[in-house]
């Protein structure tokens, strides 16, 4: 009797014998993380909005060329890396170890190159003398805050994008070393999605809304 | 389990991916040619956000493969995080605006 209880309890959905929504825990795990680091980058771009919107004014300083095209260029190369990032997870749960780490490599080589270019940027600004407690530019004096929030927003963001180039790097590892699972590779594709659709949102807050006009 | 996420992605051949990526990029097109126009700054933050979360949308429906997972997880995840952004929003928008509005105007 009491055996027969247990084996119900365990065949619920909500008994813990089942995965209620269907999927694994580490995937289950890597959606909450994902979610409250959507929450803490929505904080910061919404904190970023606020001191924006009640500054007297905000620099625009970002010229067509170099940022603007270097910035668009960025967003190609992250939102071509998601795509070989789906053509990996699907080369992994079709048993293709070889194409899989390919595809990783493959979106691994985007996001080093998102990073390069983004740090070019950097110390192109950084050159020009701008800091995270001021703005070199003599048309926008008194905007300190556009230095900080720019550094730590994007700085941030990069600093996702660095850790999923290593995350991936150990996947692509493990996955051809036969250890890690195709479900490792698809939790990784999760996290990097994620770090795509973030710049989504920075990009034209951060650059397009901050273009020098002619 | 795996074999639910597998079917998952019968669903979703590479067709499908290359559709969604290009329809991402033409937006961020859209999103570069749109800062060069002379719009009021509120019409244009619309624009933007609308096509932003548009792609962000995309990007969790395809790539994140949301839309093949059971109805229960998008559930869970997506409307307690957009009522936790909503109120955010409504929190803090206007008292931003609110040194503009007290003083004499600035722009």
């Amino acid at each position: 009797m009491a055996e027969a209880r247990t084996h119900a309890i365990a065949e619920s959905r909500w008994g813990g014998g089942i995965a209620p929504y269907a999927i694994g825990s580490k995937k289950f795990g890597m959606w909450l993380f994902i979610v409250s680091d959507a929450l803490t980058f929505s904080a910061l771009l919404v904190a970023y909005s606020y001191v924006r919107l009640a500054s007297a004014q905000w620099p625009t300083p970002f010229p067509f060329s170099p940022a603007i095209v270097y910035a668009t260029l960025m967003t190609f190369f992250l939102l071509s890396s998601s795509l070989t990032m789906v053509m990996a997870v699907s080369a992994a749960h079709r048993g293709e170890h070889r194409r899989a780490v390919g595809w990783l490599l493959g979106t691994m080589a985007g996001g080093t190159a998102f990073i390069a270019l983004h740090l070019r940027e950097w110390f192109h600004l950084i050159h020009e003398g701008l800091r995270p407690w001021q703005t070199p530019w003599a048309e926008w004096p008194n905007t300190p805050l556009f230095g900080g929030s720019f550094f730590g927003l994007t700085g941030l963001h990069m600093l996702h994008v660095a850790i999923g180039v290593v995350y991936l790097g150990v996947i692509a590892f493990g996955f051809g070393k036969r250890k890690f699972s195709s479900e490792d590779v698809e939790v990784s594709g999760l996290y990097w999605h994620f770090v795509d659709l973030v710049w989504m949102f920075i990009f034209p807050l951060i650059y397009l809304l901050s273009v020098r006009m002619a | 389990m795996s074999t639910t996420s597998t079917a998952g992605h019968a669903h979703a051949g590479s067709r499908l991916y290359v559709w969604v990526w290009g329809w991402l990029l033409a937006f961020t097109g859209v999103e570069v040619y749109l800062a060069y126009l002379h719009l009021p700054v509120q019409l244009m933050l619309v624009l933007l956000m609308g096509i932003s979360v548009i792609k962000a949308g995309l990007i969790v429906a395809y790539f994140m493969h949301l839309r093949f997972e059971r109805f229960s997880l998008f559930l869970t995840l997506i409307p307690a995080l957009v009522f936790s952004i909503c109120i955010i929003l409504i929190f803090f928008f206007p008292d931003s605006l609110r040194l503009n509005e007290l003083g004499p105007p600035l722009r």
